[in-house]
Formats: C-alpha cells, sequence, structure tokens
C-alpha cells in the first residue's frame, strides 16, 4: 500500500480486453479507493455502466481497494456477486458485508393541505402550550416567593445580587452609549422641525416626555432583553444539555427558587435602575444637541425640565422598567427550560427568547400608554 | 524507520510553566494498534490531540503520513485529513442531524461523490457497525451511549480512513457492551486493515486490542512495547495499573494472546 494521490500510476483505470475464446474481460487497474476515485469519479461511473453484464471482471492489477470502490464495482455489477470474478486475496473481505439490495432512504413525506391544516393547528397549539407554561412558571414563583416571606433565611441574596451585578451594573456601559446617542439624534431632528415654528424652548417638553415616559424604559427593555434575556436562556439550556437542572432536582433545589426567581428579582431591581441611568444619559445628549443647535443653555434645560414633565410621568417610566424586567426575566426562563438537549435547540431557543422577550415588553408597553393615558400630561 | 505511519521527534507541551510532555519521541507503525495509557493529567489526550492537529506542541514535530501538520497548503491538510478517522470519547455527533445524515457529511463535503453513492456507502457503513435500517432516521439525543460509539465509528470510518484514532473507546459502556465494541473494533481493523491510536484506561480494551502499549509516565514514555513486557516492567504507575487486582485478572489472558500479538520488537526504553 502506498500514498495514492494524483500519481498517474494510481488513477483508476479499466480497459478491455478480448480474451482468446471470444469472451471479454474487464482489467480494472491503479487505487480504487475513495481519495483517488473522488478525482475521476463521474467519468468512471459511466464507464462503469457501459461494460455489459457478459464481461468477466479482473481486480488483479487494483493496487488499492476499499468500500467505496467495491461498492461503484459492486452497483456495476448489479448487486451480486457476478461469476468470473477475479480479486486478490486480501480484497476478498471488503465484499463480505456487500448485500443485495440497496438501503431504502424513508421517503419523504409529501405536504398536503391535511398537513398544512394541521400545522396551523399544531402552531396555536404550541402558543397555547407557552402561555401555560409561562402561567405556570409564573405561579411557582409567586409561591417560591411566598415560601421565602415565611423562611427569609432562604432568601437566595447572593444569587440575586450576582446578577443585579451582571445584568444591571455592566450593563451600564452600552445602555449609557445608546441612550446619549438616541437622545443626540431625537434632539437634532426635533430642534430642526421646532426652529420652523419659532418654538425652540418647547424641545424640553418634547425630549423630557418621549425619553422619560417612553424611549429610556423601552431602550433599557430592549438592550437587556437583547443582552440578558439571551445570556439566560442559554444558560439555563446548556445546564439542561449538561444535566445540571436535573441534579438540582435530584438534590432537592428547585429550580424556580435558586435559578429563575433570583433572576426575576434582581432584573425588576436592576431594570428601573438601568431606565433611571438610560434616561440621564439620553437627556444629557438630547441637552447637548439643543446647545449645538439651538442654543438653549444646559442650566435653561435642567431648569425647565421639572417643569416641562410632571413627576408622574418618571414613575411611570420606572414602573414599567419593573414590569419588563420581570417579564424579561420570565420569558427568557421560559424559553431556557423548554431547551432540548442538542445544539440545534440551544440556537433556536435562545433566538426565540430574544425576540418574545422583545415583542412582549412593546405589547405591555402599548398596554401601559393605553391604561396611563391620563396620567402625566397636561 | 519509513514505516512510521505518525512520527513524534522531541515534542514538548508546556501549560504555563508546567510541562506535560518532556522531549518524546514516539513512532507508530502501519497496521499496529498502538494504545497510550497513564496516569489522569500524563497527557495522553493531548498528545493525541496534538497527533490530530487540534493542539499544536510548545516544541518538536508531529508528522504523520511523512507530512508536518503545521506546513502545508489548507488543500494538503484537507487531504492529510481525510485519510484518518477520529472516535472521541463522547461521540462528538452532530446532534442537529440525524444518524445517517451524521455519517453522510464527511462524504457529502468532498463535493464529487453523488446522493446515490452516499445512500450505499453510508448504509454500507452503518451495517458494517450493527446499526439497523430502523434507526436510520434517530436523531444523536434518542440514542444510547453504546449506539452513540458506532455511529461515531461509522461516521469516522466513511472516508475510508487508513488511520484511526479511538479516546477512550469503551469509557462510558458496560462491560458487555464494550466487550462487542471492542470485538467490532478489532473485527473492522483486520477487515480494513487499519493502523489504530487508541488512548484507554481499561484494562480488558488495552489487553484485547494493543499489539503495543505505549506508558506516559513523568512526563514521558517511560515504556513501549508489546503487552506483556510493558507489564514486566517496574515503574510506580505500572505496578499500580497492570499489577494490581483487576490488573492480573485482564492480564490473566496474556499469557495465551502474547503469542499472537507479538510483534517481535524489543520494548524501546525512551528517555
Amino acid at each position: 500500500m502506498t500514498v495514492a494521490g494524483a500519481d498517474p500510476a494510481h488513477t483508476p483505470d479499466l480497459r478491455f480486453i478480448s480474451d482468446g475464446d471470444g469472451g471479454t474481460r474487464v482489467e480494472l487497474s491503479g487505487a480504487w479507493n475513495l481519495r483517488s476515485l473522488q478525482l475521476v469519479l463521474p467519468a468512471l461511473v459511466a464507464r462503469l455502466g457501459a461494460c455489459g453484464s457478459d464481461v468477466r471482471w479482473d481486480l488483479r492489477s487494483v493496487v488499492t481497494l476499499d468500500h467505496a470502490g467495491a461498492m461503484l464495482l459492486w452497483r456495476a455489477w448489479g448487486r451480486r456477486r457476478i461469476a468470473g470474478l477475479e480479486l486478490r486475496p486480501e480484497h476478498e473481505a471488503l465484499f463480505t458485508h456487500f448485500a443485495p439490495v440497496a438501503f431504502q432512504a424513508a421517503p419523504r413525506r409529501r405536504r398536503t393541505w391535511i398537513g398544512k391544516f394541521l400545522s396551523v393547528g399544531a402552531r396555536v397549539a404550541i402558543a397555547l402550550e407557552h402561555l401555560r407554561d409561562l402561567v405556570a412558571l409564573l405561579g411557582c414563583i409567586v409561591l417560591d416567593a411566598v415560601q421565602l416571606v415565611r423562611h427569609p433565611a432562604r432568601v437566595p441574596i447572593r444569587e440575586i445580587s450576582a446578577n443585579i451585578y451582571r445584568t444591571g451594573a455592566q450593563a451600564l456601559g452600552i445602555t449609557a452609549l445608546v441612550g446619549f446617542l438616541i437622545g443626540v439624534v431625537l434632539s437634532y431632528l426635533s430642534s430642526n422641525q421646532l426652529r420652523t415654528f419659532g418654538a425652540d424652548v418647547f424641545i424640553v417638553n418634547i425630549l423630557g416626555i418621549s425619553i422619560v415616559r417612553e424611549l429610556g424604559p423601552v431602550l433599557a427593555a430592549i438592550l437587556v432583553a437583547g443582552r440578558s434575556g439571551s445570556a439566560m436562556t442559554a444558560q439555563i439550556g446548556v445546564m439542561r444539555v449538561t444535566e445540571e437542572l436535573d441534579a438540582m432536582a435530584v438534590l432537592g433545589i428547585p429550580h424556580t427558587l435558586r435559578l429563575i426567581l433570583p433572576k426575576v428579582i434582581a432584573l425588576a431591581i436592576a431594570l428601573p435602575l438601568i431606565v433611571l441611568w438610560t434616561n440621564a444619559m439620553a437627556l444629557a445628549g438630547g441637552m447637548l444637541s439643543a446647545h449645538i443647535e439651538l442654543g438653549i443653555s444646559f442650566r435653561y434645560f435642567l431648569g425647565s425640565l421639572p417643569d416641562a414633565v410632571p413627576v408622574a410621568n418618571f414613575w411611570l417610566g420606572l414602573g414599567k422598567g419593573a414590569v419588563f424586567g420581570v417579564l424579561i426575566a420570565l420569558v427568557a426562563c421560559h424559553f431556557g427550560l423548554r431547551i432540548q438537549p442538542n445544539t440545534e435547540s440551544l440556537g433556536i431557543g435562545t433566538t426565540n427568547a430574544v425576540v418574545s422577550a422583545i415583542t412582549v415588553v412593546i405589547i405591555v408597553d402599548a398596554v401601559f400608554a393605553v391604561t396611563f393615558s391620563h396620567i402625566g400630561i397636561y | 524507520m519509513d514505516d512510521c505511519i505518525i512520527d513524534i521527534r522531541g515534542l514538548w507541551t508546556r501549560f504555563g510553566g508546567n510541562v506535560v510532555h518532556r522531549d518524546i519521541d514516539l513512532c507508530v507503525h502501519r497496521g499496529e494498534v498502538l494504545s497510550l495509557v497513564g496516569g489522569s493529567g500524563s497527557g495522553k489526550t493531548t498528545l493525541l490531540r496534538q497527533m490530530l492537529g487540534l493542539e499544536r506542541p510548545s516544541h518538536g514535530e508531529v508528522r504523520v503520513f511523512g507530512r508536518s501538520l503545521y506546513e502545508g497548503t489548507a488543500d494538503e491538510l484537507r487531504t492529510l485529513r481525510h485519510r484518518w478517522g477520529v472516535l472521541f470519547q463522547e461521540g462528538a455527533l452532530f446532534s442537529a442531524l440525524s444518524v445517517y445524515d451524521n455519517v453522510a457529511l464527511p462524504l457529502r463535503e468532498l463535493k464529487t461523490v453523488d446522493e446515490d453513492l452516499i445512500r450505499d456507502l453510508v448504509g454500507l457503513k452503518l451495517e458494517l457497525v450493527g446499526i439497523e435500517a430502523q434507526h436510520f432516521a434517530k436523531m444523536p439525543a434518542e440514542l444510547s451511549g453504546g449506539m452513540v460509539k458506532r455511529v461515531a465509528l461509522a461516521r469516522a470510518l466513511a472516508l475510508e480512513p487508513e488511520l484511526l484514532f479511538l479516546d477512550e473507546p469503551t469509557a462510558g459502556l458496560d462491560p458487555d457492551r464494550s466487550e462487542s465494541f471492542v470485538r467490532l473494533i478489532a473485527d473492522l481493523r483486520r477487515e480494513l486493515g487499519l493502523t489504530v491510536v487508541m488512548v484507554t484506561h481499561d484494562l480488558d480494551t488495552l489487553v484485547a486490542l494493543s499489539t503495543r502499549v505505549a506508558v506516559l509516565a513523568d512526563q514521558r514514555i517511560v515504556v513501549i512495547g508489546p503487552m506483556y513486557e510493558v507489564a514486566a516492567f517496574t515503574h510506580d504507575f505500572i505496578r499500580n495499573f497492570f499489577q494490581g487486582e483487576r490488573g492480573r485478572r485482564a492480564l490473566g489472558a496474556v499469557g495465551a494472546h502474547a503469542a499472537d500479538a507479538d510483534t517481535g520488537r524489543e520494548p524501546a526504553v525512551a528517555g
């Protein structure tokens, strides 16, 4: 056995030789292994197909033969051991596992209209199942929280604190950057419009209300959903894959208490603080832009802000932050718990968690907008 | 020696200040089954990964089929990699692909083999390792540990390799399954003429498959040679490993085994 590659001496080849008795013999030569075959495969298959059935086969000059080569020949022979086959004894063993019938791939299921109809139903059923599981998870967490009130010593303080650090403190940088830039852009675009009407001073009202009431909470929630929500889903999902969740269950540690509740509480605390921070940064950006574009001084901007924005907006924003935090953590953990122990499910689960968390945040924000439409606005 | 399929010269591995391998030389001959044994942390798996080109030693050279793993174009390296198959400890099946697709993947990646031939070859490989057609459509998560290993072996053999690496082939299998898996590997090796490099802890596997055993300890290969010679060598690790209760039991068969395992080579004491 020698190294076979592009070496012409090893190129698999066949030639027809007429025997004295009028029969035809096919003599194979070269290396009939996958490495050499793959270079010349289509041409060789065609030539093998043209050999006909009443020839004798001589494999004695074949340098190497492996399953791929043997399979090619087997197919040319019509899936049977033909008579008049001459081969080297060391190649004999290769044919022992060859079966006369080909393995049949399972036929692909065709989509019929009934199938499509049923798949719509299945989607609805899955959506309902998600809803039911989410409610069940929420129930578990409430029960856990009640337990914790009765036994304050069991409060998972360390987990909560670690989660606040990860989801809150470590998100300060990105929320500051995004908040500041949004503030600058919003202020710049609005000031152009306001200047046409000579209503320059109302920039404070526009920025104040929109940022404190709407943009700050939603922006922070979307960033945190993308950043921490995906991390939560992936963490719980990997724990499922590595059977850590089962280990916790066996040790009598409920996951809802040690894994999920701390995340929910931590995000309920951290997200309002992040909202506050994002508000501050966005207002700072807006203030800077207003100063450059409209010449409104920082002192005037800050001084008129409390008059322009009723304090109810501020509390509304923080309240939204807390609700969004709970929802993001719940949705993320819910998707994490549904992950199956395989890599594909992990990817799908994480994507779904982020998309669902952001969608839920925006839907709930709309509910807030309708419910509190009379509060905090003159 | 020119019949070294894997040739390791002066290999050093350091992790930080910690020396794992100190000037290791090793030659794997064509057609043999070389087992690497050693205590945990002795660098068996690291050495295996270096032979696969997954890790690079701090010093020294690893040549496989006479080619360095660190030189050459991407195409050359890919061709080289097609000449060996690897069975990972946990199987490392792609969890998103079915059993059939796992074995078909390496063939499809060649881009030159048509789907009909792939179907026949995959069917053959899976039959070879004893997986029945009813399991072809299953996902790896639905398989038992023994079946995962069999499918992983079929995938390792998909590209008709000449060299097979086995990382703990029988770890996690019950004694019965492990015995039949060892028999399967032995049969395939004979039929396909494979060279095998194996890392194992399991004495029964070691005794049943190895033609030579290399013992890694004290950062070196302390002894390499046929089973019965290695077992007789005086070293702390070998005494604990081979000459304990379990070791003596497993080696009970070695007297008979020695006759056919004997490659006629003297045990080369390295270092």
